[in-house]
C-alpha cells in the first residue's frame, strides 16, 4: 500500500526534522527546560491526526473505540500541554530594581 | 485534497517556529501561541479531509479530552510539575501505541513487511512508553517509593522481556496475520516499561524524565510513517530530538550513560564510610549575623526546596537581604529538581527574576568571590567528592564547588545521607555551618530576625 518512493520521502523528511529539531533544541535556554518539555509534549499530540484518520476508517468498533479513546488522550495533551506552557511561561520575568513584589 | 496538504505544511512550519521562538524568554509565549495554532490548523485539516468521520463522535471525545486537559493545567500546583509531565507522556505514547493498534487490527491481512516492521517498533515504544510514563508519575507524587526496585537477577529478567517484544515484532513481519502474537508483543512491552522503570531511583527522574519525551515523540513519528502523514513524522521528530538533547544534557550533568541511568539500579548503594569528623550546627542568630553582614549570597536549591516548599521564604530571604545591599544568586545545577529545568519553575513562581538565575557554569568560576553559599535541599549536586574521591559513585559528576565560598550554610531536616548515598564531606568542612530543621521554617526564622532589627 505504501511506495517504496514514498518510504524514502518520509525518511528524508524524518531525518532533516530530526537534525532541525536537534539544532534548534540546541539553542534553548536552559531556563527554559520545563515549559519546552511541556510544549514538545503538546506538539507531539498531533497524534490526535492519526487517532481522526483511524477513526475514520474503522470498519470495525474495536478499531472505532480505539480510536476515541487515542483522541481522548491526544486532546488531553494537546489542551493540557498548550496551557500548562502558557501558565508556567507567564510566571517568568525579568528583574526590576524596585525589588518587592 | 491540496487545501488540506498546505494546512499541514503551514502547522509543520509553526511547529518548528514555535520551537525557535522557544529558545528565549522574551518571544517564548508567542512560541506556545505558534505551537497552538498549528495544532488547529492540523485538526481542521484533517476533519476537512475525512468526509467519513462521525462528527457527534470526534466532539464529545474533543470536548472531553479539552475539559480533562484543561482542569489538570489549571488545578495543578507548580510543584506538581514533573508528575504532570510524566502522566502526559503517558497520555501521548498511549494515543499513539492504541492507534498504531487500531491500524493492524484494520489491516493485518493485507499489511505489507515494512508497515508491520514500524508499527510493531511503534507499539512496542508507545506501550513502553505509557506503563514507564505511569511509573515515574507514581514515583513523582509519591504513590510509590522513590527508591529503586532491586532484585537478583534485574537485568536479565528486563532484557529478556524486550527480546521477547522484539522477537514478536519479527514474527509479525514475517507474519502479519497472527493476531495473539501482536497481543503478547503489546503484553511484553507493556511489562518492560513497567520494570524499567520501577528499577530507576528519584534522583535520576530528570533524564528518565527526557527519555521518555523522547519515546513518545518517536512513537508519534512512527505513525506518520504507518498512515504515510508527513506532519505526523515532523512533528514526531521535532519531540523525539528536543527528549534526546534533554537527555543528554541530564546524563552530562550526572557523569554517566544513558543505559547506566535506564540499568544502573542507581541509588540503592548505602553509605559504606561512616562519618569524618563532626558537623557544626548554627542557630539561626548566629546564622542571621553572617548573613547581615554578607555583601554577596549565592543560593544554591535542590529537590529539597520543592519537597518543603520553601520557594516562596526563599524568596523573601533574597529580597531581605537585596535590601541590607548584598547581590544575591541563584546557583541552578542542571539536575537539581526531578526534572530539566525544575527549579527554574518553581523560583519563577516565587517572583524570583530569571536573570538571577544562573547556571553551574557561571557560577563555579566566581564562587571564591562570594561572601555565603546557602545549599536549600540540595546534597548531591554540591557534593564535593564528585571532584576530589575516584572512589566515590558520583565522581567526574559536575558539581556546584559551594565549599569554596567564604561560608557555606547547609539547610537541612537532619543529616541523612543524599539520595545517592553517599557521604557528602562539605557538611564537614570548618567553612560549613549546618541550619538543622525544616527549610521553610528556619528561612522564616531568618526572614523575621531581618524584619525585627530593621
Amino acid at each position: 500500500m505504501i511506495e517504496a518512493n514514498d518510504i524514502l520521502v518520509n525518511l528524508l523528511i524524518f531525518v532533516m526534522a530530526s537534525f532541525l529539531g536537534l539544532e534548534l533544541i540546541r539553542n534553548v535556554s536552559r531556563l527554559l527546560h520545563t515549559p519546552l518539555m511541556s510544549l514538545t509534549n503538546a506538539i507531539s499530540s498531533v497524534s490526535l491526526v492519526a487517532a481522526l484518520l483511524v477513526m475514520a476508517h474503522a470498519e470495525s468498533s474495536l478499531v472505532l473505540w480505539l480510536g476515541i479513546i487515542a483522541l481522548t488522550c491526544a486532546t488531553i495533551n494537546a489542551i493540557g500541554g498548550f496551557m500548562i506552557t502558557e501558565r508556567i511561561l507567564k510566571m517568568f520575568r525579568k528583574g526590576k530594581k524596585n525589588g518587592s513584589s | 485534497m491540496a487545501v488540506v496538504e498546505l494546512l499541514y505544511i503551514i502547522s509543520a512550519a509553526l511547529f518548528i517556529l514555535s520551537l525557535k521562538w522557544m529558545s528565549h524568554v522574551e518571544s517564548s509565549r508567542r512560541g506556545n501561541y505558534a505551537g497552538s495554532l498549528g495544532m488547529l490548523l492540523a485538526f481542521i485539516a484533517t476533519v476537512l479531509a475525512v468526509a467519513e468521520l462521525r462528527y457527534d463522535i470526534v466532539a464529545y471525545a474533543i470536548i472531553a479530552g479539552g475539559i480533562i486537559g484543561a482542569v489538570m493545567a489549571m488545578k495543578m500546583p507548580m510543584t506538581a510539575v514533573p508528575q504532570r509531565t510524566a502522566i502526559s507522556h503517558a497520555f501521548g505514547a498511549f494515543a499513539a501505541a492504541l492507534v498504531g493498534t487500531a491500524e493492524y487490527l484494520q489491516n493485518n491481512l493485507s499489511i505489507d513487511k515494512f508497515t508491520m516492521g514500524v508499527i510493531s517498533a511503534e507499539v512496542i515504544l508507545g506501550f513502553l512508553t505509557f506503563t514507564g510514563s505511569i511509573i515515574a508519575f507514581a514515583k513523582l507524587q509519591e504513590m510509590i517509593s522513590g527508591k529503586p526496585l532491586i532484585y537478583p537477577g534485574r537485568r536479565i529478567v528486563t532484557f529478556s522481556i524486550l527480546a521477547g517484544a522484539v522477537l514478536c515484532a519479527v514474527l509479525l513481519v514475517i507474519a502479519p496475520q497472527k493476531q495473539f502474537v501482536f497481543v503478547i508483543m503489546s503484553v511484553l512491552s507493556l511489562i518492560f516499561g513497567l520494570l524499567m522503570v520501577i528499577s530507576i531511583g528519584g534522583a535520576d527522574m530528570p533524564t528518565v524524565i527526557a527519555i521518555l519525551n523522547s519515546f513518545a515523540g518517536l512513537s508519534a513519528s512512527a505513525l506518520g510513517f504507518v498512515l504515510n502523514n508527513k506532519l505526523l513524522i515532523v512533528a514526531g521528530a521535532l519531540d523525539g530530538s528536543s527528549g534526546f538533547i534533554l537527555a543528554i544534557i541530564m546524563s552530562k550533568a550526572m557523569n554517566r550513560s544513558f543505559l547506566n541511568i535506564l540499568f544502573g539500579g542507581f541509588g540503592a548503594a548505602s553509605s559504606k564510610n561512616g562519618q569524618k569528623g563532626s558537623v557544626r550546627p548554627i542557630s539561626s542568630d548566629d546564622t542571621y549575623s553572617i548573613l547581615e553582614a554578607a555583601q554577596s549570597v549565592v543560593i544554591v536549591p535542590g529537590y529539597g526546596m520543592a519537597v518543603a516548599q520553601a520557594q516562596h521564604a526563599v524568596r523573601e530571604l533574597a529580597s531581605m537581604l537585596e535590601k541590607n545591599g548584598a547581590e544575591v544568586r541563584y546557583a541552578i545545577h542542571p539536575v537539581a529538581g526531578r526534572m530539566p529545568g525544575h527549579m527554574n519553575v518553581l523560583l519563577a513562581e516565587a517572583n524570583v527574576p530569571y536573570d538571577q538565575l544562573v547556571e553551574m557554569d557561571s557560577i563555579n568560576p566566581i564562587m571564591d568571590t562570594i561572601d555565603v553559599a546557602i545549599v536549600i535541599g540540595a546534597n548531591d549536586v554540591v557534593n564535593p567528592s564528585a571532584r576530589t574521591d575516584k572512589s566515590s559513585p558520583i565522581y567526574g559528576m559536575p558539581v556546584i564547588d559551594v565549599e569554596k565560598a567564604r561560608t557555606a550554610i547547609v539547610l537541612k531536616r537532619s543529616m541523612a545521607s543524599g539520595f545517592s548515598g553517599v557521604e557528602n564531606p562539605l557538611f564537614f568542612k570548618e567553612t560549613t555551618r549546618m541550619l538543622f530543621g525544616d527549610a521553610k521554617d528556619s528561612l522564616n526564622q531568618l526572614v523575621a530576625k531581618f524584619k525585627e532589627n530593621k
